[in-house]
Parts: C-alpha cells; sequence; structure tokens
C-alpha cells in the first residue's frame, strides 16, 4: 500500500514538474512569438500591473482555477469510465451475440450454435479445443462494505477456461472455481466494495450457497466489478435455460482472423448472429455514459465558465479604469490602438493562464482515484478511475485561455479606444 | 514671432488657419475655437493664458494631435496633421510630440528610468541606445540619481521632471506643457520652469505651454490670451538663446 502511495506521489510530482515545464517552454515561445506584435509595450508593465492590483487579479485566478478543475476533473471521469470498459475487451478476442442484440444482456445463443461457433475458422486453439467462453451475465444484489446497503454487482457465468481467453485477468488470490459447483472468483474491485467477497467466505445470493474461492486482476477493466462462476452454475440458479447462453467470446488466432471470422459465422445459414471485436464491443457500450459525463460536465463547466469570465472582465474591466490615465498617457505617447488591446489582452491572458495551470494542478492529485457508477447498459455498479492525461491538461489550459480572451477582450479594446483628449480630459 | 492673424509665413514650425473647434453636449453645441489663427517660429517658448473653459487645452490637444480640428487645418514642420488617419496620427505624435501634463501621468508601476525610455521603445533603438539616451534625458533634468525609484518614491517636483525627461528623450520636434506647475510648490514650480527655459535656451526646443499661473507664464517669450475663441497676443519677451542637443 505504501510503495504504491509513494509511486502515486512520485508520479504527480513529476507530472507538476513537467506541467511547469511545458508551461514555461510554451509561454516563453508564445511571448516571443507575441512580442512583435505587442508593439513594445514592455511585458514588465503587464505583470507589474497584474501584482499591483493582486486583490480583484487572485478574484479572477480562482474563478477560473476552478472553471478549468471542475472542466478536467469531469472529463478525466468520462475518459476513466470509457477507459475501463475499453480495457475489458481485447483487440485478439471478438464477440459473438444473437443479431440484433444491442448488448449481451438481451443476447441468447443456443449450445447447437456455440458447437458450430466452435469449429469456425479463426478460432485459436489451445490443448483443450478451441478458445472460446460461452458466457451468462446476471445482476446480483450485495451489501456495500460502506453503506450496508445493497448494489448490483454485475455476475458472469463463464467457461472454466476463460483465463485463457482474456490473458490479462490473473488470479491474486486463492484459485480459480472449479467447473460445475458454487464457486465464485471476485474481481479486485468487487472484493474492497463489497461485503463478503474474500476468499474463503461463502455468501449467499441469487438463491444460492456461494464460496467466494479466489480474487482476480483484471489489469483495471471493467472485470474487476464483477464476480464470475461457471456458466452452467449461474445459468440453473438464475432457473434460465441450460442450453441457451448470452453471448460467447472466442480468441482469434490472430488479429487479422477477425474477419474470416465473421465472413464464416455470418454466411452460415445455420446461425443468426452478429459478430464485433470486443474492443469495438466495449467502446459501444461506454458511449451513453461518457457522453453523459461529458455533457453533465460541460454544462456545469460552461456555467461556472460564464461566473469565470464575468470575474476576468470585472478584473480587466476595473484595470482599465483604474488605468485609463496611463493608458491615455501611452497612446499620447505614441503607442497604437492595437498596442493597447494586445498589452490589456496579454494581461488577461497571463492571469488566465495561472488560473489554468492552478486548475490543473488541484485536480492532479485526483489521477487513479477509484470511484462507481450505474453502468446503465448492465443496470450493474462499475468501478472506474480518474483518468488525467496530458491531452485532458492541454484542454484545461486551453480552457482556461479561451475564457481570458473572452473576458478580456472587451476591457482591452474599451482601453484602447476611448479617445485621447476625452481620456486625459476626464481624469 | 508668434503670430495669431493669419500672417505668418510659410516657414514657421508650426501652423493653424481657421481653426474651430465645437463639442456637442447634450444636444447643445459649444464653439470652444472659431477661427483660430496662429504660427510659430522652431525655438520659441509660448504660453497659453485664458480663463477656464477658453479652451487652451482644446487647442493643445489640437497642436498635439490629441484630436482633430472641427473645420481649419494644422501644418507642423511641413506635414499637415488635420486629415491624418489615427493610426498614423499616432506614429506622428511618437516622432514629434512631447507632452508635459500637469499630473505628471507617470505609470506608477515603472521606474523612471523605464518611464522615460517608453516613447524609445517605439523606435528601433538598440537596448545600449536607449540606455544612453534614458541616461542623457535624466541627466538634462538632474534625476540621474533617481533612475530606479518609482513614481511614489519622488516628490511631485521630481516626478514633474522625470515627465519632462520622458518628453524630451525621443528629441521631438516641440514639446506640449498643459498645465507645468499646477500641483506644485513655487520652489518645485520654479525649477521645473528653470529645466524647460533650457531646454528652450540652450536646447533650442520650441516649446507651448498652457498656463493660469502669469508668474509662469511671464517666463515664456510669448504670451497669447485665449478669448472667446480666438487667439490675442499678449506680451513679447526676448527670445532665449543657447546652444546644444537633448538626445
Amino acid at each position: 500500500m505504501l510503495p504504491k502511495l509513494f509511486f502515486g506521489f512520485l508520479i504527480t510530482v513529476v507530472a507538476i514538474f513537467a506541467l511547469l515545464l511545458v508551461l514555461v517552454v510554451v509561454g516563453g515561445i508564445v511571448a516571443g512569438l507575441l512580442a512583435p506584435f505587442l508593439g513594445n509595450v514592455p511585458v514588465s508593465y503587464n505583470f507589474r500591473s497584474i501584482r499591483a492590483r493582486w486583490t480583484s487579479t487572485i478574484v479572477a485566478v480562482l474563478g477560473i482555477a476552478g472553471t478549468v478543475g471542475v472542466f478536467v476533473a469531469m472529463l478525466s471521469l468520462a475518459r476513466g469510465f470509457k477507459a475501463t470498459l475499453v480495457a475489458s475487451g481485447s483487440p485478439d478476442n471478438a464477440l459473438v451475440m444473437r443479431a440484433g442484440s444491442p448488448s449481451e444482456m438481451m443476447g441468447g445463443v443456443t449450445l447447437d450454435s456455440i458447437k458450430v461457433i466452435q469449429d469456425a475458422p479463426g478460432i485459436a486453439r489451445g490443448p483443450n479445443g478451441p478458445l472460446v467462453t460461452q458466457e451468462v451475465v446476471g445482476v446480483m444484489p450485495v451489501p456495500l462494505i460502506s453503506t450496508g446497503t445493497d448494489a448490483n454487482v454485475q455476475t458472469r457465468g463463464v467457461s472454466p477456461n476463460v483465463l485463457e481467453i482474456r490473458k490479462f485477468v490473473k488470479i491474486e488470490q486463492g484459485r480459480m472455481f472449479h467447473p460445475g459447483v458454487s464457486e465464485i472468483v471476485v474481481g479486485k474491485n468487487a472484493s474492497k466494495t463489497y461485503s463478503g467477497l474474500t476468499v474463503g467466505n461463502k455468501i449467499d445470493m441469487a438463491g444460492g450457497h456461494w464460496e467466494v474461492v479466489g480474487v482476480f486482476d483484471a489489469g483495471g477493466s471493467a472485470f474487476d466489478s464483477e464476480i464470475w462462476c461457471d456458466s452452467h452454475v449461474l445459468n440453473d440458479i438464475l432457473k434460465r435455460p441450460s442450453n441457451i447462453f448470452q453471448s460467447v467470446t472466442v480468441h482469434l488466432a490472430s488479429t487479422d482472423s477477425f474477419k474470416t471470422l465473421k465472413d464464416s459465422l455470418t454466411s452460415d445459414p445455420r446461425l443468426n448472429v452478429d459478430v464485433i471485436r470486443e474492443v469495438d464491443y466495449y467502446a459501444k457500450q461506454s458511449t451513453t455514459m461518457t457522453t453523459l459525463i461529458t455533457w453533465l460536465g460541460g454544462f456545469v463547466a460552461a456555467i461556472m465558465a460564464i461566473g469565470a469570465i464575468f470575474g476576468a472582465l470585472n478584473t480587466m474591466y476595473s484595470a482599465v479604469s483604474e488605468r485609463g490615465r496611463e493608458i491615455a498617457t501611452m497612446r499620447a505617447v505614441g503607442f497604437s490602438t492595437w498596442n493597447v488591446i494586445l498589452s490589456f489582452l496579454f494581461e488577461a491572458l497571463l492571469i488566465s493562464i495561472v488560473g489554468g495551470v492552478i486548475g490543473c494542478l488541484a485536480v492532479l492529485p485526483l489521477n487513479g482515484l477509484t470511484t462507481s457508477t450505474m453502468n446503465f447498459q448492465t443496470f450493474s455498479s462499475i468501478a472506474f478511475a480518474f483518468k488525467i492525461t496530458f491531452k485532458l491538461l492541454g484542454l484545461g489550459l486551453l480552457f482556461a485561455l479561451v475564457m481570458g480572451v473572452l473576458g478580456g477582450l472587451l476591457p482591452a479594446v474599451r482601453a484602447a479606444i476611448r479617445p485621447v483628449a476625452v481620456a486625459l480630459r476626464e481624469l | 514671432m508668434v503670430k495669431v492673424d493669419g500672417s505668418g509665413s510659410q516657414s514657421s514650425l508650426i501652423q493653424a488657419r481657421d481653426l474651430d473647434k465645437t463639442y456637442r453636449r447634450g444636444g447643445e453645441e459649444i464653439d470652444v475655437l472659431q477661427g483660430l489663427n496662429l504660427d510659430v517660429e522652431a525655438g520659441e517658448f509660448v504660453a497659453f493664458m485664458g480663463p477656464s473653459g477658453s479652451g487652451k487645452s482644446t487647442l493643445l490637444n489640437l497642436l498635439g494631435g490629441l484630436d482633430v480640428p472641427t473645420r481649419g487645418r494644422i501644418t507642423v514642420a511641413g506635414d499637415e496633421i488635420t486629415h491624418m488617419s489615427s493610426g498614423r496620427l499616432t506614429e506622428w505624435r511618437a516622432r514629434h510630440v512631447g507632452f508635459i501634463f500637469q499630473m505628471y501621468n507617470l505609470i506608477p508601476v515603472l521606474t523612471a528610468f523605464q518611464n522615460v525610455e517608453l516613447p524609445l521603445l517605439l523606435t528601433k533603438l538598440s537596448k545600449a541606445e536607449r540606455r544612453s539616451h534614458v541616461e542623457t534625458a535624466l541627466g538634462v533634468v538632474g534625476l540621474s540619481d533617481r533612475m530606479n525609484h518609482y513614481p511614489r518614491q519622488l516628490s511631485g517636483g521630481q516626478e514633474q521632471r522625470v515627465t519632462i525627461a520622458r518628453a524630451i528623450v525621443s528629441d521631438p520636434t516641440f514639446l506640449l506643457c498643459d498645465e507645468p506647475t499646477g500641483d506644485l510648490d513655487r520652489k518645485s514650480a520654479d525649477d521645473v520652469m528653470t529645466i524647460i527655459e533650457e531646454l528652450v535656451g540652450r536646447h533650442h526646443k520650441t516649446v507651448l505651454m498652457v498656463t493660469h499661473d502669469p508668474v509662469v507664464a511671464a517666463r515664456a517669450s510669448s504670451i497669447l490670451h485665449l478669448d472667446k475663441g480666438v487667439l490675442v497676443e499678449g506680451k513679447h519677451t526676448t527670445p532665449l538663446t543657447g546652444a546644444g542637443g537633448v538626445a
């Protein structure tokens, strides 16, 4: 536990330094590129003016930081959810479901069909035959450790050779279940989240008596939130027909074998199935939730952004009003309208970029933090981690810059176009 | 010689002809300047006097290219400025006009050196050349030892001297002073006027100054009164003479 925490801390510190380094380099390049257009209004003027009005600057910076923080956090949530589901799929696996089924929950593949599928070309074979797992999924209520209330856990009936098909899944504690008996192995997140899912424990679930014989690590994928058992046993417990399964996952002989397999299965008159790569299936499954989180996050961030833009506007308008005499003087001695606009815009961008960096740094510790939500495709709970990437941080900074431009442009234009003689006379 | 009857020669440094300036305030038109003529030769020191609202500052703004007349034309060193675009007028101001304001108008977050350097940032001078010019200008106003001070660390008189240094650093064609001693005590005012006199006498600068103070106005070579929108000649004094350049 401690080494993991230390490693996480180390990664965060390195990420902060990397971000600052990138910021300094990019800032230097941008300042260098902008210098000729700033029309020689000294950059030190902007830095010192910001420092002179530090109270209103802090308000604007915090507003932008909060908005960027929420923006990045929400996107990282959506990205984490998607990454968790997508990680469940392997490019070497294909999923076979009844034609037209939107998800495996709705699927139905008969045992006769499975026998045909097993003989299809393009499927890898192990010492005990074709690498095919026939699967059944159900949702079982299990009490949460945190609250004691029941939450839905996805329970997956699989073939005993499933670990040969999903090679990234490893038994972390205990052993794999034995075929034909009421034994379960549980994902590591499920074991930590739900009461009684520890090795050696016996639980009552869906009318059956189960023994937890192992905990598996599915590499951060959605399987980590599931319970696995023998598919025949699960069909029996759920009182479903013993010769119908919901989906079949096959391990391909090679990644390129997918087309061969798909063509073979979809053209076979004995079958009525769809064949999809496992990665594509899970990417599609994640769409509803990621879209929801992204839109919800976008909406919240947009509302906050309006507030932050008004904060920036207020700061820059007060700067313009406090420095009316300075601006008029600069215009009088020969600085152009364009010089003044760019100078004030540069100042607004400085404020916004500082806010953006603070916002990004503030949410960086969320990276890797695990949370859970309802997967609307399966109506079961799924654990996933915030996933903050450099691309997301870049987006956050870009968002901050957009707020800076929106908040700084109008005051900058107002500062620049005010007639000099009028501005000098009014002071 | 300063002339206000429109009879000046084409060689005058500053020439204003038939200047009108009308402001519109609340639907009412206020004629501030009406058919004003002015000819100023290079090296002259002219003081404009008149009651508040007589249009002294308006005239200064027009001559400095900060505002445009309603009618008439202004020519400075051969350039007619009345029909210049805003952008060209800005460039023209940077090259030809040095402004000295009553309230100094220094940038509070910049040092005296940086304030004086401001107009030079618009030129193609190198950093070393800029430094040399700024040091010379601050030397002329006797503030070589205050160049790293911020305006808040200077007295009113010193601030006004920094303003003068800023006005002369780019060696403009003429200086416009709007009540340069209006915010100063008598001693500081006297110091500032001595510097302005030196600029005219020793450095051959042309200075146009607005003031309420007859004592200050008396130090100019010519005094003109603004009355009902036109200029009326006051006294003429002996022009100051001297030699040397500023920058």
